[in-house]
């Protein structure tokens, strides 16, 4: 009796067995290249990390299920590169873990509306969707302008992301909850931290309007800011191809 | 329940959740001031609740010791009424969430309240507290039918089952805290995912013992496909779900993966999820339940071999056609389109085998609604994969891809496949599992069937509408060579269909509301007081197959 | 050892067609092959017999 049940054992494993091999194969293939994809992207030398209000600001984006609605993927077509802009680079969202690339557009996509409206615009739309965009259906995120963001695990957050892989130093992990409170408060003497350790060029504003009081309105602004905009690859692409609508693919 | 465990069962139950119960005290304790914290608290309370239950029925006599002469089906009839009770959660959510398209200010002034955290719960809640719930029930009580042998353990199957509901319940409410990963189908946090990985390998280990211990020496296919299943969406959780959480107190954890590679492996779960989650272990479902209930033999048993090998195969490729145009490398884009396509060919062949197995009983499909609910399905199945294939086709994809028709498609299978051959199974095993005649009113099964149907037809006519006219909007060129339409101008057009969708919605859940009743009813019902005239008891032609009435004796320790 | 990415999309190209024919070969030797006529004809039946419950 004990032969034939271990048979009948064995061949249940064998058969899981078999379903993982046979299984498991296609994704192997597919994914695998993709780990060693940094050999046909060109380096950019001019990509930057988000800094620690960014990167809160990001995150409140996925608490929010943001991605649900919104795209941060234009794709290789001419319609949407004139409409939204450069099409996206791989190279964009290297430091993004996760991907926001989004499935839907029940709202426009993002990937380059960083810059492209004012912060006054930005946190009137947040706080009020329809009153200025009358037949909009998003919802109104008006508490985040209540909300306090909470800035003592940011350092942890840095910490997380540099053990996935994003270049952050000992001294932006240090610094994180500081340079989150400095760049929402252009005035304040921990401003200038944020300049030196995340460039010049990075938006150093009271995004929410209010310079003294640091929100949730100041971070998922200051993310939005700077959708499209940590690299210039994208636009320098498009400019020295020289004509970028009839070289997109037209279905 | 707890009278069919003995003494010294409910002795390791006590100590498993005791277990729970300080696990969750120490995500309080660690979690203060995040919403881990809230969720400690929530893992104490079930861990203690389930305790208290436990305690209730300990000193109840325990089982006969000739408790292995039957099947143990009490993890089957809990997991069809969590099913029922996560179809009108996850359905209303829905209903809720659609109506939110169309009225945006029918919400609270709430971070919950909002669309962004609603929509996974309706997401969730349908596809792992409905299909899941469907799927475990139904896998255990045909892994043991088919192999003639009584579950292993009697704890093993409780566990997966109540386990996998708590996974649910933190999922759920961890959304409406605003705790997700963003990952569409994986949202939930890494100690939620932690604890699936868990209940599954026990849901395995359950099912590789109970095939073991098989009285027959073939493995029906029915098992090959839950089997798939489980080990398939095993392996998709855990690699997807590989991240690195800010700290033990912390929620928030940040994937291994990031950009192209993120992507890739996000679709290669996420349409793999739909492959093994949505399409194999109901692939299992209908091939035990439809030949079951219609009383005939698969049309062919190769065929379901072949179908179960390709689809296995096949399906691992095509996740990247979710990806067409964009920074995804056009060969992996190129070879998931192919393989999409070469995928109706199996595809195909379940849904044509599951419709010629019903020659010769076409009679029953026109008078029984629940073998027409099981018909209906492999019909949708046929229709949803035929679109999945179109779908998949790059320049198809440049017009549907971001838009609702990607929801149409996904609703037609969720409603039109999942859905009817779900409601189909169960009506077929809530009379045999509740030892009864047949459902409480064969009237309200039609009503279900008919509503079911209406609300699939709308809610997926409207989205095909809307996705086409979106897509097309959204390309559509004036004279003058620039864009004629603004996105907001194709948000406007969009109203008349979400307001079309969310009756659809609504008609699909008063269905399953009425199924609801419907099996309440039945389960109250007491059953006839003796056993009923072979041929007398089944309405209403009287020849569908047998119910698994067993001696009263048997029916009696059921209860 | 340290593969390309054209290595491996070399692999991937080549590996997964002979892997598909061969993989299809075996499935339809195993369902085709004659003496696996009688156990398929026994398994589909069997579901249609009466299971009210296990075999001891």
């Amino acid at each position: 009796m004990f032969g034939f049940h271990y048979k009948l054992e064995r061949k249940a494993i064998g058969f899981t067995l078999a379903i993982i091999g046979v299984a498991s194969i296609g994704g192997l293939v597919e994914i695998a290249p993709l780990f060693t994809i940094h050999q046909t992207v060109e380096e950019v030398p001019d990509m930057r990390v988000y800094t620690p209000l960014e990167l809160a600001g990001r995150n409140i984006y996925v608490r929010e299920g943001c991605y649900a609605c919104h795209s941060q993927m234009i794709r290789t077509l001419r319609d949407e590169v004139e409409r939204y802009g450069p099409y996206s680079l791989a190279v964009e969202s290297k430091y993004d873990h996760p991907m926001l690339w989004g499935s839907k557009r029940t709202g426009p996509d993002l990937a380059r509306v960083g810059g492209k409206y004012s912060d006054e615009w930005q946190v009137a739309h947040l706080v009020n969707p329809r009153g200025v965009v009358p037949p909009s259906v998003m919802p109104s995120y008006a508490w985040l302008l209540r909300s306090d963001l909470r800035t003592n695990d940011l350092a942890g957050h840095l910490r997380a992301m540099r053990a996935v892989g994003v270049p952050y130093t000992d001294e932006m992990i240090a610094n994180a909850a500081n340079d989150a409170l400095g760049q929402a408060s252009p005035d304040s003497p921990l401003a200038e931290g944020v300049t030196k350790r995340y460039g010049e060029a990075t938006n150093v504003r009271a995004f929410d309007g209010v310079p003294e009081r640091l929100t949730e309105m100041d971070a998922l602004v200051a993310y939005l800011q700077i959708l499209g905009r940590l690299t210039e690859a994208p636009y320098k692409i498009v400019a020295s191809e020289a004509a970028p609508a009839a070289k997109a693919k037209v279905p | 329940m707890i009278e069919q465990l003995t003494k010294n069962e409910r002795q390791v139950a006590i100590a498993i959740l005791l277990v729970l119960t300080a696990c969750g005290m120490t995500f309080a304790g660690v979690g203060q001031g995040d919403p881990l914290g809230a969720h400690g608290f929530l893992i104490m309370a079930a861990g203690i609740a389930g305790i208290f239950w436990v305690i209730s029925g300990y000193f109840t006599p325990e089982p006969p010791a000739d408790r292995s002469d039957s099947y143990y089906d009490d993890p089957s009839r809990a997991g069809i009424v969590f099913a029922m009770a996560w179809a009108v959660v996850g359905m209303f959510v829905g209903v809720w969430v659609a109506l939110l398209l169309a009225y945006p200010d029918l919400t609270f002034d709430a971070g919950w309240a909002s669309f962004g955290r609603l929509r996974p719960v309706h997401t969730s809640g349908v596809i792992f507290g409905f299909g899941g719930n469907a799927l475990i029930a139904t896998s255990f009580y045909v892994m043991q039918r088919t192999s003639r042998a009584r579950l292993p353990s009697q704890l093993g199957p409780l566990f997966v089952l109540y386990g996998y509901n708590l996974f649910c319940v933190l999922a759920a409410t961890g959304y409406l805290m605003g705790v997700t990963q963003s990952k569409e189908y994986a949202e939930p946090e890494w100690y939620a995912d932690l604890w699936l990985v868990i209940v599954w390998v026990t849901y395995l280990i359950v099912y590789l013992r109970t095939l073991a211990r098989r009285k027959e020496p073939h493995i029906y296919v029915a098992n090959w496909y839950y089997l798939a299943f489980i080990v398939v969406v095993a392996m998709l959780h855990i690699v997807n779900n590989l991240a690195v959480p800010v700290s033990f107190g912390s929620a928030k954890s940040y994937s291994l993966f990031s950009g192209v590679q993120d992507a890739m492996t996000q679709w290669w779960y996420g349409h793999n999820a739909v492959a093994f989650f949505l399409t194999a272990g109901f692939l299992g479902m209908m091939y035990y339940y439809l030949p079951k209930r219609a009383g005939r033999p698969l049309y062919s048993y190769r065929l379901s071999i072949i179908g179960f090998w390709g689809i296995t195969f096949l399906y691992m490729w095509a996740g990247s056609h979710h990806l067409h145009y964009t920074a995804l490398p056009q060969w992996v884009q190129t070879l998931g389109m192919t393989f999409s396509v070469i995928l109706l060919v199996p595809s195909w062949a379940a849904a044509a085998n599951a419709l010629l197995t019903l020659n010769g009983a076409w009679h029953k499909v026109r008078d029984d609604a629940t073998l027409r609910f099981m018909m209906m399905a492999a019909v949708f199945y046929g229709l949803t994969t035929f679109e999945g294939s179109f779908l998949a086709i790059r320049p198809v994809n440049a017009l549907s891809h971001y838009t609702d028709w990607t929801i149409g498609h996904v609703h037609a299978g969720a409603l039109g496949w999942v859905a009817l051959i779900t409601f189909g199974a169960i009506y077929a095993s809530v009379p045999w599992l509740w030892k009864r005649p047949a459902m409480y009113s064969a009237r309200l099964v039609e009503v279900h069937f008919w509503l079911a149907i209406a609300g699939t037809v709308v809610y997926v006519l409207a989205m095909w509408n809307s996705g086409i006219i979106q897509g097309l909007m959204w390309r559509t060129y004036n004279a003058q060579g620039t864009l004629a339409y603004s996105f907001i101008d194709s948000l406007v057009a969009m109203h008349p269909y979400y307001v079309a969708r969310a009756i659809g919605g609504l008609l699909f859940l008063i269905g399953a509301l009425v199924g609801c009743y419907n099996i309440w009813m039945t389960i109250r019902t007491a059953p006839p007081a003796t056993e009923p005239a072979p041929g007398s008891v089944l309405e209403p032609a009287g020849d569908f197959p047998e119910p698994a009435l067993g001696t009263a004796a048997a029916r009696q320790a059921a209860e | 050892m340290t593969f390309t990415y054209e290595d491996l999309v070399w692999f991937a190209k080549t590996f997964g067609l002979f892997y598909f024919i061969a993989m299809s070969v075996i499935v339809l030797l195993y369902v085709y092959w004659p003496s696996n006529r009688r156990e398929f004809d026994r398994a589909a039946a069997s579901i249609l017999e009466k299971d009210d419950r296990p075999c001891p």
